[in-house]
């Protein structure tokens, strides 16, 4: 009898914690890698604020999209934006947060600079140049010491927005890149070593010496990776940085009639970085999730008033107040706030 | 009364005792038959679009993995399977059969005991744990010293030369492999010491009294008579070795390409599910990485079987095995 | 003369030949035990340098800023794994009964016997895309309690298998004693052949246990992993494992440390488990 209350009390112990605190609110994200830094450090502030945790996943744009298409998170995050075609079709609303930028980050001993034009990206990305003292990389780099080491690309192997909008920007900058390659969340590479997530694209250049790739400039400075600074449209070196993300999304044409649809790589201006791009928020239009809608949408309606400086301390870009009030409209024509 | 009593609790017993039996049934029922088919079920229910799409020849031959254009091909996830399987096995059976040597034969009476419950500890380690420090140490002293000292010492011979071709990143086919070997060395020693340790003494007292060597009392009595446990060991950890997945995790550098060079990224089957599971943004993209895991269960359950019907059914007879 | 001559030559080339291999043998045990302790040693150093009682007691911080600690990843870890053990112990055990009390003269049930002995080595990322399949995908959304369910699949086959085994241990004679005093099958079991096996099943579920306590595959597609420390079945859930694979893999040193520590004690989790079914099986002998 004894031991039959003690295995009872043993069940109780492990199932009641279950059942009593199953009511607890939880907003579940899953998506793009690119922003996840930030969303998670609004997800921490909010739940200080308000005890609402949004839990959000980083698992690639890719696999936003899809699990939103098939309703198995509250919100799906994508930096690759859907285009209007699209988000009818799966019946979908979508809006973007913020503004960032894919670095080129690499790992070479002693090179503190680099510059590298379009020319050399290209090369090096086609597998053409393979060696860091290729005449090509040097031209730019005359006070440089590039030693003779072999290029090793690190690349995405996930669905990827990050994947999209620096594949996006190759297809414009190179012909021969979007001849052979083209654009995609995930292409067929010339060459490289994939890489899960920003995190490991991140990790595996900080691992392999003479690796060079790209990720979201956040993930370059939080694991403190090197940069390099790239030729943009109008034939400039620039650095990533605030300042010119926010000169690349100077010409963004926001709209909601197109589910704020808008491309920002390769623009034109004099401090326009050329690889920059929002990040976006994808929301099931269906009846039932009017709820979590609401939900989700409390959340970044507190972000677009709160986060701005969160934003800005990891470098994304915060939407201009014009644009955030025309993602206010959008919302209230769905219902949602 | 007393007994209409004994009557009723008979048949009340009896019942139970239909019941038991009834459940118990259908609980073995449901693992030794239906846990299988569903899991075998599910998985081709989930390929079918790709089994349909791709087919059997043009799914397994195909080397192409593209996404974009959404053409799947498993031929480069398969080699990179077999072949991290393969080299990682190569490694380990002859230093299995070393330690299983040592232990039972070479290493002072106080001390086995120590050695045995070393190895199979090592054994317990959770394999997530393998990879990761795969990943921080082994991989960087690849990198930095073995692989670019392998490549001065091979890479001006011809044919062997291109074997170690390429950029030593330790990010590749040798460090998967390495890994994946130093994974499955507790598993597979274990099993193969306790087959040494099956042989009669009687049968090696003989062969010592005969004036054979140490060595030769091994190899003509231990061995022979510990073969098929060792080829069952074996197998087993093949099987194993097949389906890890994050041992190899960070190790492969998730190329849909077949491997020419020990130094060439791959991918495996496990190591692209992982990776693109949660990722893949088409539905004939998810369906053919369940072809990639059915192509798996295939594979490891008919070597599994295998040597279950044939090795252990003959071993069972010849040992009368009853422990684990 | 010279045949004598030549015979002790041959005797000599003989035992350097088996001084010769046994020491190859030698060297290839040191080999196998020197990567063995590297990694031990690892293990223990890097944990115990990172690992604090904020490890255990805090909610993550945002990646990217120090501190906090994987409180989320034990608690899940802890549910997780407890679930799937109440549901495999049950199951296992009754269907390693089965195996042995009722059809050791079966060749059907012999077959069952050995198709669950097949399913011990079944990849466990196979049972994680099933899993996804089965109820993932109709429920709509990653939950603990799927994660659960993996591993309890998972843990099965050893449990039954062992338990078959051990029954297998108990003598004849016993129960043909039992049966001889007029008790039914389902007495004989319960009070003869579980009461004799008793220590030998418990090792079995702590062998089950130990198993499934470091698996990480079957996770990723069902409990999948959440940022906030959650008691909710229904809620994607973190675990240690799927969170060691999560921050190895990130680019940020404070991760990796915090990985380290939660091997160390993810591995010390295992070895005791491992060392208490040792112990178990070595009093019984």
């Amino acid at each position: 009898m004894k031991r039959r209350s003690f295995l009872i009390g043993v069940l109780a112990l492990f199932t009641l914690p279950t059942l009593s605190l199953g009511k607890e609110k939880v907003i579940n994200g899953a998506g793009a890698s690119f922003p996840a830094p930030l969303y998670w450090k609004w997800a921490a502030e909010y739940y200080k604020e308000t005890s609402i945790k949004v839990n959000y996943q980083s698992i690639g744009s890719g696999g936003g999209v899809r699990q939103i298409v098939n309703r198995t998170v509250d919100f799906g995050a994508s930096d690759a934006p859907l285009s209007p075609e699209k988000t009818k079709k799966h019946n979908l609303a979508q809006f973007p947060t913020v503004i960032g930028g894919v670095a080129i980050a690499y790992n070479l001993r002693g090179v503190k600079e680099l510059k590298l034009s379009t020319e050399a990206i290209c090369g090096i990305f086609l597998g053409k140049i393979r060696y860091w003292d290729d005449p090509r990389i040097k031209k730019h780099n005359p006070n440089v010491n590039l030693p003779h080491r072999r290029i090793s690309v690190i690349r995405r192997s996930d669905g990827s927005g990050t994947t999209w909008i620096f594949t996006n920007y190759l297809s414009k900058a190179c012909p021969e890149w979007k001849e052979k390659v083209g654009y995609g969340k995930v292409v067929n590479w010339p060459t490289g070593i994939g890489a899960k997530g920003n995190e490991g694209v991140a990790n595996y250049i900080r691992r392999v010496r003479g690796a060079i790739g790209y990720v979201e400039y956040a993930y370059a400075l939080q694991s403190r990776l090197k940069v390099a600074m790239l030729e943009n449209k109008d034939g400039n070196f620039v650095k990533p940085s605030v300042e010119t993300f926010k000169a690349a999304a100077a010409n963004a044409k926001w709209s909601p009639d197109k589910d704020f649809y808008e491309i920002l790589t390769w623009q034109s201006g004099k401090d326009a970085y050329p690889i920059a791009g929002a990040t976006f928020i994808l929301l099931a239009k269906d009846k039932d999730r009017k709820e979590i809608n609401k939900q989700v949408v409390k959340f970044f309606d507190w972000a677009y008033r709160k986060g701005d400086k969160i934003a800005v301390e990891l470098h994304y870009v915060p939407l201009p107040d014009n644009v955030k009030n025309l993602i206010r409209e959008y919302w209230k024509e769905n219902g949602w706030y | 009364m007393d007994g209409i009593n004994k009557h009723t609790y008979r048949r009340r017993d009896k019942i139970i005792d239909k019941v038991v039996f009834i459940a118990l049934a259908s609980v073995a029922l449901f693992l030794g038959l239906l846990y299988p088919l569903i899991i075998g079920g599910s998985l081709l229910k989930e390929a079918w679009i790709a089994i349909e799409k791709f087919g059997v020849i043009g799914f397994i031959g195909s080397a192409v993995w593209d996404p974009v254009r959404e053409i799947f091909g498993g031929l480069p996830a398969i080699v990179g399977t077999l072949l991290t399987t393969v080299i990682a096995s190569l490694i380990a059976i002859p230093v299995c059969i070393g330690v299983a040597i040592f232990i039972t034969e070479l290493s002072p009476k106080p001390l086995k005991p120590v050695f045995i419950t070393a190895v199979e500890l090592l054994g317990a380690i959770p394999s997530i744990i393998y990879g990761m420090w795969g990943f921080f140490v082994v991989s960087p002293v690849m990198a930095d010293y073995v692989e670019p000292f392998l490549q001065e010492l091979l890479l001006d011979i011809p044919i062997i030369g291109k074997l170690v071709d390429g950029i030593p990143t330790g990010i590749d086919l040798l460090t998967s492999s390495l890994v994946l070997s130093i994974m499955i060395i507790p598993f597979m020693a274990t099993i193969v010491k306790d087959a040494f340790e099956m042989t009669p003494q009687l049968l090696k007292e003989a062969g010592y009294g005969m004036g054979a060597t140490k060595w030769e009392v091994i190899k003509d009595v231990v061995i022979p008579y510990a073969f098929p446990g060792i080829v069952g060991g074996i197998i087993l950890s093949v099987g194993r070795a097949l389906g890890e997945t994050m041992a190899v995790a960070f190790l492969t550098g998730n190329v849909h390409k077949i491997p020419t060079s020990l130094l060439d990224q791959l991918t495996t089957i496990t190591v692209s599910i992982a990776n693109e599971f949660t990722e893949a943004d088409t539905d004939v993209y998810l369906s053919s990485l369940y072809y990639l895991a059915l192509i798996l269960f295939v594979i490891s359950f008919l070597l599994l079987i295998f040597s279950k019907f044939f090795i252990f059914k003959r071993l069972e007879k010849r040992w009368k095995v009853t422990g684990i | 003369m010279e045949g004598y001559r030549d015979l002790e030559r041959r005797i000599k080339f003989r035992k350097v030949k088996s001084a010769f291999v046994l020491f190859l043998s030698f060297l290839t045990a040191v080999y196998g035990i020197f990567w063995l302790f590297w990694i031990i040693i690892d293990v223990f150093s890097k944990g115990f340098q990172n690992i604090s009682i904020d490890l255990i007691l805090q909610d993550p911080a945002p990646p990217g800023v120090e501190g906090g600690g994987l409180k989320h990843a034990f608690v899940g870890h802890l549910i997780i794994t407890s679930l799937a053990t109440l549901i495999g112990i049950p199951i296992g055990i009754a269907a390693g009964i089965f195996f042995t009390e009722y059809g050791r003269f079966s060749k059907f049930v012999d077959f069952l016997r050995t198709m669950t002995d097949s399913l011990v080595s079944l990849p466990s990322i196979i049972v994680g895309t099933a899993v996804y399949a089965i109820m993932v995908k109709p429920v709509g959304h990653f939950f603990g309690l799927s994660g659960s369910v993996a591993l309890a699949l998972l843990m099965l086959p050893v449990i039954a298998i062992t338990t078959a085994q051990i029954l297998k241990l108990v003598p004849d004679s016993l129960r043909e004693a039992a049966y001889a005093l007029g008790a039914f099958k389902w007495q004989v079991i319960k009070d003869i052949s579980l009461a004799a096996a008793k220590r030998g099943i418990l090792t079995g579920v702590i062998l089950g246990i130990a198993r499934i306590t470091g698996e990480t595959a079957p996770l990723l597609f069902t409990s999948f992993n959440n940022n906030f420390t959650t008691y909710n079945i229904f809620d994607p859930m973190a675990s240690l494992t799927v969170t060691i694979f999560v921050y190895a893999m990130g680019p940020y040193e404070d991760w990796h440390r915090k990985a380290w520590a939660a091997s160390l004690i993810l591995t010390i989790g295992t070895l005791i488990f491992f060392i208490m079914a040792k112990y178990l099986l070595g009093k019984k002998k």
